[in-house]
């Protein structure tokens, strides 16, 4: 499969003794966005995690299986070469409070001591911003703190953040649970246009938005994956049964 | 039933009357000394006091220059011990609760702040001015460890705080542990680590029992850290049990300073924390 | 950036990370070491005494270098007697500053006042409150004296233990603020409700919760002043010989184990005489040690119900 981006193969996920994700086996394509849905605790959040090896830094976690990013093994990989390639989003906004907007955008660059000219440096900025449709927004207070703007702001401030490494796939968690509706829909906006560059995979509890701006759509339950298919096909003629409760609101 | 009520709430505000009684008169003894300080103190205090050393026994004159001069440094030798250490000592107990290691020396912190001053003192001795003669830097490491306590319990309360969302943002952007740590966590905290700081610098300044048998003291201005060195405390203590009214007025300007010294660095790390809303 | 190039960096950058995890646990292993090598210094040091004077020397009562005879009860005495009359003086303050700032008073700026004020009463360098007494209260102590007919020595136990009250106050009353801050208001509403008076609630309600934690408080004041060394030195008279009445006791000179060492550490010129001071300062390490440890576990097993 040449366009297969992220491909987890029996992949497996603990805290301690709590088996959290079971044997997932899973072929993410190039450009595409994913949704993951399913019921609260059902282990999506660790699944994410487990892709660009955030997991393993909580104590007592562990994974096993194989993770590929294209023919790579990521479990072999260097960790912090695998978190270059795949960037994340929060929850909840976090850009760095003790930074400026301009320095949260090319926060991975700084951080992490790359030595980058200046005018580069402002390119990226730039580009990052606009890909995260902030620009117009922040262009004439970039040196301000990131903390001063408002959450959908702050938000695609670490979208901005994120795109400014030029990763491979970004993973997103609950990315606008935290946000009102009109600063959802704006973040909802910028998937469309985030998909033609990158790899998209967004846990989300909205079906409406998995709806919108999903191609493929993932239903995990008690840390199973139970169905992975087009996103029209999973909500118009889901195949099991536990997909079909959920989706028609069963349970939750 | 209306004149039980009546007394007891006679009861209750003639209480409150006592307890805030008791709480205001507690203010007495301290404005009583401070003022008394600054009376005697301040008009010993001028160009010539600051820049010369205290005159011969019985002479009038001199100044406290050794003392000044010898405070700073073995202060500031300390620091340079204790700030590396206790910052870095801390952000092992805020980031690894519950290992064997943290449990160890957390209980050793606790000990430590506890240990009077003067055993430290006569450790430090054995430990250093035994083999190689009484020193500065003996009395700076006695006041370094002193210093550990605090700035390792403030750098860990302050890092406790910190959301762990941020940890998160940088770890993952590819950000090595030690690069989130220095780069992001500890800026992000750096008020609090700094109130810290200077309050631990504030508590050792005036200590004088662990440099009794360490840094001892010299009439003579010397930087020579290798050698004896004479501190603000510990001249204190030795002209004010001296006989002479001279060496007297020398400790009451020596007092003065010392007390401005440490009512600055406690209104700065007040104004610190006020400014970054921390509670130490 | 190319692939090889960032693959070289952070292959460099997790060398980095190990070796930074390693020096975070030295730094704070460095902290056990000291403490073990105070405590290995103290016994060893005062392993001879503790060899040839046994246990009796805890109830010694006579201490004469010159004669080569050691006990320690003088200082145990002194020691005892300056903390606990400090102490007794200091709780009535404590508690009122504690019931003040944590339940009348909370908040405003004169409740800050207060709070700044008493801990800056903890700031002042113990040897400047010692050279102030010298001068100031040493004669009042003495005219005081005369007038009760004991020998007007002004300095003594009594006067080091006025001025350790003054200095241990802060440390019971912020521990006893904060505490009292944190009783749930259900609590004393559900008094308040049943038409109870603010002192009412205070006794029955307020002082009982926090009952173990002003307690731990007490135990940390105290724990100050028995280790509490300069200001008592300057005031206390040095004196090693007890005398016969208690009243002679409380107001005349002594000594305390702290300043004793401070004293004649100096001048300490055989190896018994020296061994002999620092296992009383292997002593103070127990005692203050243990009532802190104490103090705090009682503080945090309060504070996480
Ligand atoms: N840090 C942790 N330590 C131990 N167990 C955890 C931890 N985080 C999550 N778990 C457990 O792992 C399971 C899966 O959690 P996870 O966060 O992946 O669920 P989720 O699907 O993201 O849920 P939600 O929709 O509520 O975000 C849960 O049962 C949870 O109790
Ligand atoms: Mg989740």
């Amino acid at each position: 499969m040449e366009n297969t981006v992220v491909s987890a193969t029996n992949f497996n996920a603990w805290f301690g003794d709590n088996h959290v994700v079971k044997d997932v086996t899973i072929n993410i394509e190039k450009n595409q966005c994913v949704a993951v849905m399913g019921p609260s605790g059902c282990g999506k959040t660790t699944f994410l995690r487990c892709i660009n090896r955030m997991h393993e830094l909580i104590p007592g976690a562990t994974a096993k299986g194989s993770m590929k990013l294209y023919s790579d093994e990521i479990y072999t990989m260097n960790p912090i070469y695998v978190r270059y390639k795949i960037g994340m989003v929060f929850q909840r906004p976090n850009p760095f409070p003790n930074l400026s907007i301009y320095d949260n955008v090319i926060a991975g660059y700084k951080l992490n001591g790359l030595k980058v000219p200046k005018a580069d440096l402002d390119n990226i900025v730039q580009k990052s911003l606009t890909s995260a449709a902030l620009w117009n927004e922040v262009k004439d207070s970039l040196h301000k703190k990131g903390t001063f703007l408002s959450g959908g702001q702050q938000q695609r401030l670490c979208i901005a953040r994120a795109i400014a490494m030029e990763p491979e796939v970004i993973l997103f968690d609950e990315p606008t649970s935290a946000l009102d509706p009109i600063s959802t829909s704006s973040v909802e906006q910028l998937f469309h246009e985030l998909k033609e560059k990158y790899t998209l995979i967004i846990v989300t509890h909205n079906m409406q938005q998995a709806a919108r701006v999903s191609d493929k759509t993932a239903f995990f339950y008690v840390g199973e994956l139970v169905e992975f298919d087009d996103t029209k096909q999973m909500f118009t003629a889901p195949s099991d049964v536990r997909t079909q409760n959920y989706i028609t609101g069963r349970f939750s | 039933m209306d004149a039980r009520i009546g007394i007891r709430n006679t009861k209750s505000i003639l209480f409150k009357s006592f307890i805030i009684f008791l709480a205001f008169v507690v203010t007495l003894p301290l404005i009583i000394v401070l003022l008394y300080i600054i009376k005697q103190g301040v008009m010993q205090v001028n160009w010539h006091f600051l820049t010369h050393v205290p005159a011969p026994e019985g002479e009038k004159g001199g100044g406290i220059a050794n003392a000044l001069v010898g405070s700073l440094l073995i202060v500031g030798m300390s620091s340079l011990v204790a700030i590396p250490v206790g910052i870095l000592a801390g952000i092992y107990l805020s980031e690894n609760p519950g290992t064997k290691l943290a449990y160890y020396s957390g209980l050793c912190v606790d000990i430590l702040q506890g240990v009077p001053s003067i055993v430290m003192g006569i450790v430090v001795y054995f430990w250093i001015v035994k083999p190689f003669g009484f020193s500065a830097i003996s009395g700076s490491i006695a006041l370094a460890i002193m210093m550990l306590p605090i700035v390792i319990r403030s750098t860990e309360q302050t890092l406790l705080l910190l959301p762990p969302s941020l940890k998160e943002a940088a770890l993952s952007l590819g950000v090595p542990y030690h690069r989130v740590i220095l780069k992001v966590i500890v800026p992000c905290g750096f008020a609090g680590i700094l109130s810290g700081i200077i309050l631990s610098i504030a508590r050792i300044i005036g200590e004088t029992a662990p440099l009794l048998f360490t840094a001892l003291g010299s009439n003579y201005l010397s930087t020579n850290v290798t050698g004896a060195m004479e501190s603000l405390p510990h001249l204190i203590f030795t002209y004010a049990t001296s006989p002479y009214d001279d060496q007297h007025d020398l400790a009451w300007g020596a007092s003065f300073i010392l007390l401005m010294f440490v009512l600055i660095l406690n209104i700065v790390t007040k104004l610190i924390t006020r400014k970054w809303k921390i509670q130490l | 950036m190319d692939k090889n190039k960032r693959l070289d960096l952070s292959y460099s950058q997790m060398k980095w990370e190990t070796i930074f995890k390693r020096i975070l646990s030295v730094m704070s292993a460095i902290i056990v070491i000291v403490v073990a090598g105070v405590l290995i210094t103290l016994v060893v040091e005062s392993w001879p005494s503790i060899k040839s004077l046994g246990i009796g020397y805890l109830w010694g009562k006579v201490w004469d270098p010159v004669n080569n005879i050691y006990g320690a009860y003088p200082f145990l005495i002194g020691t005892l007697l300056t903390s606990f009359t400090a102490l007794i003086i200091s709780i009535p303050f404590s508690y009122a500053i504690a019931i003040y700032l944590g339940e009348y008073n909370p908040k405003g700026w004169l409740s800050d006042l207060l709070k700044n004020t008493i801990e800056l009463i903890a700031a002042v360098p113990s040897i400047i409150y010692g050279f102030w007494a010298l001068f100031v209260l040493v004669p009042v102590v003495r005219s005081l004296e005369t007038k009760i007919h004991v020998a007007p020595y002004g300095v003594g136990v009594f006067t080091a233990s006025l001025v350790l009250a003054v200095m241990i106050i802060p440390y019971a009353a912020a521990l006893g603020t904060s505490l009292i801050r944190m009783v749930p208001s259900p609590l004393k509403e559900g008094a308040y409700a049943l038409g109870a008076t603010r002192f009412e609630v205070i006794r029955s309600v307020i002082l009982p919760y926090t009952r173990s934690g002003l307690f731990a408080g007490i135990l940390l004041s105290l724990g100050r002043a028995l280790g509490e060394t300069m200001a008592v030195t300057v005031l206390i008279g040095n004196t090693s010989a007890i005398a016969n009445t208690f009243k002679d006791i409380f107001f005349g000179p002594g000594n305390t184990m702290a300043s004793v060492i401070a004293n004649e550490f100096a001048e300490a010129d055989h190896a018994l005489y020296l061994s002999a001071l620092i296992e009383l300062g292997l002593v103070l390490f127990f005692v203050t040690v243990i009532i802190n440890l104490i103090g705090k576990r009682i503080i945090t097993r309060y504070t996480n119900n």
